[in-house]
Formats: C-alpha cells, sequence, structure tokens
C-alpha cells in the first residue's frame, strides 16, 4: 500500500495518458496496468474543432484517481493558476507540479518549482512535485510540504533510464515522503532498479504509449514495479569480489 | 456584434450572445466538459448559466487532455 497525504494506492505503477496510438489502445493499456493513478494535462480547448474526441470519454474516471500536471507552465505563478484550473473540473485534488525550465532538455527550473510546491501545499492541494535528481532539492521541496517528490530518471521522453542511480538512492535515503520516480524511464529494467533503490513508486508515459505494443508494455511494466519492490523488501546479498559456493564444501565424494 | 477573445483568439460573437452558457452555445462545446476562466476568474460549473459577458472580455475555455 502506498500513502500519499491522506490518499492510499494499491498500485506504485502511475500511467501518463499522453501519445498513445489511438483511445482503445489506451484503455487496454490503461486496464492492464491495474494502476490506480492516471496523469493528464490541462490545455486549451480547440474552439473551431470541437468534435474532437476527449482521452477521459473512454476511461472509467471515478475508477482512478486523476493526477493533472501543471505541464507548459514555465513560471510558479502559471503552475499554480493551472492546478486550480485543474481542480475547478471536481475531479481531482492532487497535482503534479511541473515547471520546465529549459525547451531543450525539458528539465525543471528548479526555483520556479519550489515557489509552486510551496504556494498550492498552502492553497491545501495534494502536491506531487516534478524534480531533477538534486538530492538537496528534493530535501528542500520536502520541507515546504510536498507530499511526495517526482525527480526524474533522466530527460522526459528521453527513454534514458536512470542516469544517476546514486542521487537516486541519496534521495530515497532521506526522504520522509514517498519517492515517485518519473520521466526518462525506458524499460522495465530501468523500473526494477529504481524500485530496487527503494522508490515508492513510478510514473511512466512515453516508455508504455510510445511502445510498439503498449499494452503489453504496460504489462511488463506493473510486473517490473511489483518484482523491484518484492526484491527492495525482500533484501538483496550483497555482492562480493569472489565467489561462494552454494553447495556443502563437505562430503564431497571424488 | 460583442467582440471576446476565447482561447486566446480575437472573435466576433452575435449580440444574443449574453453568458458563457451563451459562449459554449455558439462554438458548439455545450456538451463537453470543460473548466471555464472569465476575465482571470475560475467559474464553478453551476455559474456558467448566470455569468455575463461583455465586450472585451476574456474567456478561456480548457480541458484534460493526455499527458504525463
Amino acid at each position: 500500500m502506498l500513502t500519499i497525504g491522506d490518499k492510499q494506492f494499491n498500485s506504485r505503477l502511475f500511467l501518463g495518458t499522453g501519445k498513445y496510438p489511438d483511445f482503445d489502445t489506451q484503455k487496454a493499456a490503461v486496464d492492464v496496468s491495474e494502476t490506480d493513478v492516471l496523469t493528464f494535462s490541462v490545455r486549451r480547448m480547440n474552439i473551431f474543432e470541437p468534435s474532437q474526441p476527449n482521452f477521459l470519454e473512454k476511461l472509467d474516471v471515478e475508477q482512478y484517481s486523476l493526477l493533472p500536471n501543471t505541464a507548459g507552465a514555465k513560471t510558479a505563478q502559471e503552475a499554480v493558476r493551472t492546478a486550480k484550473l485543474a481542480n475547478a473540473s471536481g475531479l481531482c485534488d492532487m497535482v503534479k507540479v511541473e515547471v520546465i525550465g529549459c525547451d531543450k532538455t525539458l528539465l525543471p527550473d528548479p526555483v520556479e518549482t519550489l515557489k509552486a510546491t510551496e504556494e498550492l501545499v498552502k492553497e491545501g492541494y495534494t502536491v506531487l512535485t516534478y524534480t531533477s535528481d538534486d538530492v538537496v532539492l528534493a530535501q528542500k521541496l520536502e520541507e515546504a510540504g510536498a507530499h511526495a517528490v517526482m525527480p526524474g530518471a533522466s530527460p522526459i521522453g528521453s527513454g534514458q533510464g536512470i542516469i544517476n542511480p546514486l542521487n537516486l538512492s541519496l534521495i530515497v535515503e532521506q526522504a520522509n515522503v514517498p519517492v515517485i520516480v518519473d520521466a526518462g524511464i525506458g524499460s522495465p529494467q530501468d523500473v526494477v532498479t529504481a524500485m530496487e533503490l527503494g522508490s515508492d513508486g513510478v510514473l511512466l508515459n512515453s516508455a508504455v504509449s510510445a511502445a510498439a505494443d503498449p499494452v503489453k508494455m504496460s504489462e511488463a511494466m506493473k510486473l517490473a514495479v511489483k518484482s523491484g519492490r518484492l526484491g527492495y523488501e525482500a533484501g538483496r546479498i550483497p555482492k562480493k569480489r569472489y565467489a561462494t559456493a552454494s553447495s556443502p564444501m563437505e562430503g564431497i565424494s571424488v | 456584434m460583442l467582440e471576446l477573445t476565447v482561447n486566446g483568439n480575437r472573435t466576433q460573437v452575435p449580440e444574443h450572445v449574453k453568458t458563457i452558457s451563451d459562449v459554449k452555445q455558439h462554438f458548439h462545446i455545450e456538451n463537453q466538459a470543460m473548466i471555464v476562466e472569465h476575465n482571470g476568474e475560475i467559474l464553478d460549473k453551476s455559474a456558467h448559466t448566470e455569468q455575463e459577458v461583455a465586450d472585451g472580455d476574456k474567456v478561456e475555455l480548457v480541458q484534460f487532455v493526455g499527458g504525463g
């Protein structure tokens, strides 16, 4: 069971809803993931082409906790506004703070991210903050009241996996709130690594939605989350330089 | 005619468009789920039928889309 603020989730896999080939594939991938939390974005409606289908139409949103992101925001003020717009839907009181500071790398702006987190915590939201893998910043976000910190494994959509496992493990070690690895995951192996390092969950989007078979990848990711978590809880053996026999050394018949 | 800025587009709407609900109908989106911001103020859903629009107003109509 994963607890974030006053919310509890059975699944440690959060799933994004962007870039699926079609809504039916998206629904099938979401179903098979057994996720409890879906992320989405807030955007202007296309008033000149109103008949375009909406991704929520295919999903029974009542089944899920909805986690709107503030993607598109470049300042704390913009992020707070987006969070309020999402909240006005009456469908959610969680928010994923995401304030991008660089268009090329899509890395977060640490100063504005911290400000937005402070403000939204004051406003009473359940705040999950997307951050770089900066250990000190993760600590500051927690002090600001973030209900979870979401360090990126590597740049958004890059699929590069966990490029700084040391930082991630330091963030996990110091954190008193859940750590959800967000962004940059490419494969189930990356997910297992994140979970074995002690992360409390992962948020995936492109790794599933842009896979050759998103539904199959969704299942693979679900199993990877479970496997990695079980491995973490079970406690792996320490690495040793030389062999240690697993068969008895006594009674060898020669 | 009335000039409104809707989702960043300056647009003319007929005189009979008097409320936010009328704006939604004008763009044929009255049956879609959306959140409305009127001159920087986020509106409760229940206020859409009452909230009047005037020449020069800014209206933002937003919805949830796929994202990560």
